[in-house]
């Protein structure tokens, strides 16, 4: 089956493309771009005239919850809400139940994500057993059984002397250990940011430092073992100093962002939405200014969602109760482009970069580029598309959105994994 | 002018104008503690259901004996335990009792913004009797009317508020209730029991001690409150005050929690005035019988 894309502006940073193209799609790899390709007869046309063309977004932080946790999400809800959010790949957190520290579980998901899953889905595997913290995991058989990279996201491994073996031990697979940093003993307690906000509410706050403290140790060992470390949800000024600092110095340290952490600061939880509440928390206005530079100058090499669905109840109750976490593949790649682009604080291309470009890079996935011969896994965005975002109508199982009622300009049109449509939006 | 809102949650949201009327009010009431039948029939008709999730002995009294001097019928539901324990939620318990019509409802509860949660999710008036270590309003309601008793006025005095600043709710209200009233507020405690930016709150801090506090007798030695240091730094005709319970010995050496100073007991006994106060303007707020 062949497909023409026509007219659209096609961004393909990876090569360093920013034109109105054609592009021609053949057995679900990208066959041909140029201006006015003839159309073979028997291809299918999608006029993209005033959209935007790129590579499939590449969400490196997702949490699918199964097995274990199918009343939140599945693999086929969430891969459903990937490709409506504009996704066309997902990396799915080890925080399963059971946890994927072994090749049955990694086994177990990709054989859900073959049959169920609409986009792609990248086992991450535990660094250690049942995310414990007290002993590796069997991190070997989880890189042969497809996992690419290694996490105990939702907690740290405090123990710096098993996160440095970890990070020794995986050297030969060429995948990064993602930290989920966040010093256990000072965020002990915390539901918030400690600020203003945590005093006036008298809400337990952690402070900036719980994170910045545990960067630079993760940096350091980096350094030590030579290793690959991925900073997960980096969300503090002092996180992205680090990080930049250390990149000068040639530290193997590559950093995430989420869409929240980039738009929202500590004030939302003034609200009492247990919706502002996740971990890292949101920060301040000086951190947001920093992850925004950050992720244009390249020291934040991705944006990631950390999509973390929750059932109702476990966000309805009392703030400190709830549930840490919000959905957001849905609304990442709109709120972005309205509060981020549009107003001109991030350049379009440079946000495709870190949506598609660098996570593949990073994580040596396939995609990431529209050059001739690569998958088919096209995101086209619609510049103009003006919606309100209505949790009632996600594809997630989940609802946990900050972002309810917000109304955004630009957002996905349609998603297309090897050549396949995924999702079109309804407008 | 009078009471609009359907909740008391916090001294920050209220204006002066309210906090002056609700002490007003509370003044108003005062003098049926002293009656020989100390019952009034405003509120008779209405249900108070007074929900503790945290044990309190004294504002849960307070409460009930206001609400009863009023000819309120009032229901004590004591509950323990979290919504994430095993029952029911905070939530599912809340819409049940909400079930059953009450007036008032008036919570107590260990997480700051469960009374705001509440007032959210049920159609009757909440109090907040304290939230985590959020807020007490009630509570800053009667340190008002002890201190304008005491003091005939509010204007210009200065408060100065000794402990643990980090985990009180009382000083919280209390904190925004003092300011809008042009009362200057100082707090005052080892940094470590200081939260952070409390100066953005309009407090102004006072540390005097550079690390955290190794113990209670170094507590006692460095931040209790004792006669000589009275004596050495505070205005003669300086108020003690306290929310309770009080740590004799440790925060008040038991001659200044006893002594000339003292208005602890004034301020209980306001303590009901206050809530009675609370009660009427809420309760009666629809055109009721409450008046």
């Amino acid at each position: 089956m062949r497909l023409v894309l026509r007219g659209g502006r096609v961004i393909d940073p990876a090569n360093n493309l920013d034109a109105v193209q054609d592009v021609l799609i053949a057995d679900g790899k990208i066959e041909r771009l140029g201006r006015n390709l003839s159309v073979p007869a028997d291809a299918e046309v999608v006029d993209a005239n005033g959209k935007i063309v790129c590579p499939g977004f590449i969400d490196m932080h997702v949490h699918l919850r199964e097995p274990g946790q199918e009343y939140k999400e599945t693999v086929a809800t969430g891969t459903q809400a990937a490709a409506a959010g504009g996704f066309t790949a997902v990396c799915c957190m080890a925080n399963t139940s059971p946890v994927n520290d072994n090749g049955a579980v990694t086994d177990y998901i990709r054989a859900k994500a073959r049959v169920e899953g609409v986009v792609r889905v990248y086992p991450i595997g535990a660094v250690t057993k049942n995310l414990r913290g007290e002993e590796l995991a069997e991190l070997a058989e989880l890189a042969d059984a497809g996992c690419v990279a290694f996490s105990d996201d939702g907690r740290c491994v405090m123990n710096a002397e098993l996160y440095r073996r970890a990070m020794e031990y995986t050297l030969p697979f060429g995948a990064p250990v993602i930290s989920h940093a966040e010093d256990a003993t000072l965020s002990r307690g915390a539901s918030i940011n400690e600020g203003v906000v945590s005093t006036e509410l008298g809400l337990a706050g952690q402070p900036a430092a719980a994170e910045d403290v545990m960067v630079a140790r993760d940096i350091l060992l980096a350094e030590l073992t030579g290793a690959h470390v991925h900073i997960a949800h980096a969300s503090t000024a002092g996180a992205v100093r680090l990080v930049r600092d250390a990149k000068a110095r040639g530290v193997r340290v590559t950093a995430e962002v989420t869409p929240h952490h980039l738009v929202l600061t500590e004030d939302a939880v003034r609200t009492w939405d247990a919706n502002t509440k996740m971990a890292p928390p949101l920060r301040t206005k000086r951190d947001v200014e920093a992850l925004i530079e950050g992720l244009t100058d390249g020291t934040i090499d991705c944006i990631a969602t950390d999509h973390a669905p929750h059932a109702l109840s476990e966000k309805e109750g009392e703030y400190d109760h709830a549930a840490f976490g919000v959905v957001g593949l849905e609304t990442a790649v709109a709120v972005l482009l309205d509060r981020l682009v549009r107003p001109g604080l991030l350049p379009l291309a440079t946000l495709i970069a870190r949506w598609s470009r660098d996570p593949a890079r990073l994580l040596n996935l396939p995609g990431g580029t529209l050059a001739v011969g690569a998958p088919a896994d096209v995101t086209i965005l619609d510049p103009d598309a003006e919606a309100t975002v209505e949790p009632s109508r996600f594809q997630s199982r989940s609802r946990n959105t900050p972002f309810g009622g917000w109304t955004l300009r630009g957002g996905p049109w349609m998603t297309l994994v090897g050549g396949k449509l995924v999702h079109r939006a309804s407008s | 002018m009078g009471w609009t809102r359907k909740d008391l949650l916090t001294m920050r949201d209220l204006d002066a104008g309210e906090i002056v009327l609700l002490v007003d009010t509370a003044a108003s009431l005062q003098e049926i503690a002293s009656r020989e039948i100390k019952k009034v029939p405003a509120l008779r008709g209405k249900t108070i259901v007074n929900l503790f999730y945290e044990a309190s002995t004294r504002t849960r009294t307070s409460f009930e004996i206001a609400g009863k001097w009023l000819s309120a019928d009032v229901v004590n539901f004591s509950a323990s335990g979290s919504s994430t324990s095993k029952g029911e939620s905070f939530i599912d318990t809340a819409k049940n009792i909400a079930a059953m019509s009450p007036d008032v409802v008036v919570v107590r509860h260990s997480s700051a913004g469960a009374a705001e949660l509440l007032a959210r999710a049920l159609p009757c008036s909440i109090v907040n009797a304290g939230d985590g270590a959020h807020e007490h309003p009630t509570q800053a309601l009667l340190d008002l009317l002890t201190i304008r008793e005491k003091k005939g006025h509010f204007d210009g005095l200065h408060v100065a508020i000794v402990g643990d600043i980090a985990h009180s709710r009382v000083a919280r209200s209390n904190i925004h209730g003092m300011r809008k009233l042009g009362m200057t507020v100082t707090v005052a405690g080892p940094p470590t029991l200081i939260p952070p930016f409390v100066q953005e709150l309009g407090a102004k801090v006072s540390y005097r001690l550079e690390d955290a506090i190794p113990s209670l007798r170094e507590y006692a030695r460095y931040w209790g409150l004792t006669l000589d240091k009275l004596g050495r730094h505070a205005r003669p005709d300086v108020l003690i005050m306290h929310p309770g319970p009080v740590n004799r010995g440790i925060e008040l050496a038991p001659e200044v929690a006893d002594g000339p100073y003292s208005v602890i007991l004034d301020q209980v006994a306001r303590g009901v005035a206050v809530r009675m106060g609370v009660l009427l303007l809420l309760a009666g707020r629809k055109g009721g019988d409450g008046a």
